[in-house]
């Protein structure tokens, strides 16, 4: 018998499926055929197995609700906030390796630079730039289209913002508007706008940016940004392992983008110790961009990549960003930012992962 | 509450949680743990007694806060001894039942769940997706068919069946080599 009948009728016989002619007649089969009954007896076995998996996993699935049900009303105990001695004390365990790391050279920022608006005015030059400037005041008619319809409604944006040069990503860290992202990012702009993933605008500024690791920390200063109460994502202070899977949510185009891959290497550029070597596919714009475990989990912020070497990218290593929020409370910038520490992604497969966190992640543009 | 549990109600989890966590938390604080670590023990815990009311065999003889409790300081002392972090327990005055030989019984579906997981991932996709539709989130053939995009169901159900017996013969392979 062909081997995928055989399987169907295997499956349809274990599920009671069959009438009881029929079952009778492969009773029958199975009896004088000792290789048929060996295969009925390991099919049992593999449903039995792949069963048990699929309710253990909707078991586990309800646990992790559950745990961050009580989280939120304080039944579970969130993880603690490292004290500052120990903070002091692994600045100066990596000092020198950031002092190495921040003087290398031949690295890029991801950052894009002018790709937004170039007016180049040549006119009737060839077709391509006639047909940009078509789209663009396409886009701005749109623009402005989009515009009268929000005032109409209540739609809580400001105004779009005028020709922004640079782009790049940040997520939020905290609900009341705190913005993590790439300090190189942050420098080139003198406005800062962040966008959502449903087109909504907001005036952002910075409160604290540091050179060594490339961090910076935005704070949302638009009236119209309404507080998120429960971030999905958590904050990662351990260190991951080589080989786990990552993926990455950036916008290297004016959409947001979906990338993959895993931990390459547990040191950044020249054994840069605060951060992560990542194999994952990232252009400019990238920068500032979350990189999550499956657990969902951050775990690092895309910071660069090697220009001459293939599929090298460093991305700052998640616990940084407690040693961040420790500096800026002591430099007096203090906003009392609250870490997320639950994640409410874990059991979840990538497609939902994505969707529940994608409007945390944010365009940062400006000029 | 036992048949709840078998069941995954939700309402019957969360209650068990808001009986017991405390305490268990309590204890892995005390004993050199954080509370990522007590949240770790307590779901394996919740799993171990899953497990035993799914397999109907769960006869309890003391209270579920004594087996839980039970089993949760097993676990913990387990973990420390993998982490190197001897010391004595400091412990409130607990009755504790033997809960070895449950734990033996966890140890082992522990290994065929891992088990069934690799395989699943190495067979690549689509298949992985396709198995992972049907079998574990239990989507019908029709459902399957249209979001994978095949013409129809009979399409989609030769490729998974062609599915399975990869997913077979890499289970049974390393069945066999890890037995």
């Amino acid at each position: 018998m062909d081997e995928l009948l055989l399987i169907e009728t295997v499956e349809r016989y274990l599920k009671g499926e069959m009438d009881a002619k029929e079952r009778g007649f492969f009773e029958e089969i199975r009896k004088n055929n000792p290789e048929i009954d060996q295969m009925v007896v390991e099919h049992t076995f593999l449903f039995n197995e792949l069963d048990k998996q699929a309710n253990i996993k909707a078991f586990k699935h309800s646990l992790y609700e559950v745990e961050n049900k009580l989280a939120e009303e304080g039944l579970i105990s969130k993880a603690e906030l490292t004290t500052r001695a120990k903070v002091v004390f692994l600045w100066k365990k990596y000092k020198r390796s950031i002092a190495v790391a921040a003087s290398i050279a031949g690295i890029v920022s991801i950052v894009t630079a002018a790709t937004i608006s170039t007016y180049n005015t040549n006119a009737g030059k060839d077709a391509i730039t006639q047909l940009y400037a078509k789209v663009k005041s396409q886009d701005n008619k749109l623009a402005q289209l989009d515009q009268t319809i929000k005032a109409n409604t209540s739609y809580p944006v400001s105004k779009i913002p005028p020709n922004p040069n640079y782009r790049a990503t940040g997520f939020l860290i905290d609900g009341k508007g705190f913005i993590v992202t790439n300090a190189h990012v942050v420098d080139k702009m003198k406005n800062i706008y962040v966008e959502n993933n449903k087109g909504q605008y907001f005036n952002a500024q910075a409160i604290y940016t540091d050179q060594n690791t490339d961090l910076a920390i935005l704070k949302i200063t638009d009236t119209a940004f309404k507080t998120v109460l429960n971030l999905p994502y958590s904050i990662n202070k351990t260190n991951s392992n080589l080989g786990e899977q990552i993926f990455t949510l950036g916008f290297p185009r004016n959409e947001i983008v979906y990338g993959e891959g895993y931990v390459s290497a547990k040191s950044g550029n020249e054994g840069d110790s605060t951060a992560y070597q990542v194999s994952v596919s990232v252009n400019p714009g990238n920068s500032g961009g979350p990189v999550l475990n499956k657990y969902g989990q951050i775990i690092g912020i895309i910071t660069s990549k090697n220009s001459t070497a293939d599929g090298v990218v460093f991305a700052a290593k998640s616990k940084n960003i407690f040693k961040l929020i420790e500096a800026a409370k002591n430099a007096g910038d203090t906003a009392n930012i609250k870490l997320p520490t639950n994640t409410a992604l874990r059991g979840l497969d990538r497609e939902q992962q994505v969707k529940k966190m994608e409007e945390f992640v944010f365009m940062v543009v400006g000029n | 509450m036992l048949e709840g549990l078998a069941l995954n109600d939700r309402l019957v989890v969360e209650a068990i949680y808001r009986d017991n966590y405390p305490m268990i938390q309590a204890f892995i604080l005390n004993n050199n743990g954080n509370s990522d670590e007590a949240r770790d023990i307590f779901q394996e815990a919740m799993i171990v007694i899953y497990e035993k009311a799914v397999s109907g065999s769960f006869e309890l003889n003391c209270q579920l806060k004594t087996y839980l409790y039970s089993v949760c300081r097993r676990l913990w002392l387990k973990r420390l001894q993998q982490l190197q972090r001897y010391g004595s327990l400091i412990e409130n005055v607990e009755e504790t039942v033997a809960v070895e030989e449950d734990l033996e019984i966890h140890e082992k579906h522990n290994a065929d769940f891992l088990l069934m997981e690799t395989a699943m991932s190495k067979i690549g996709e689509p298949c992985k997706s396709l198995l992972d539709a049907y079998y574990i989130q239990k989507k019908n053939m029709q459902e399957i068919a249209s979001e994978f995009g095949y013409t129809n169901a009979d399409n989609a159900k030769t490729q998974k069946y062609k599915c399975l017996v990869r997913l077979k013969k890499l289970f049974f392979a390393q069945y066999k080599n890890g037995n």
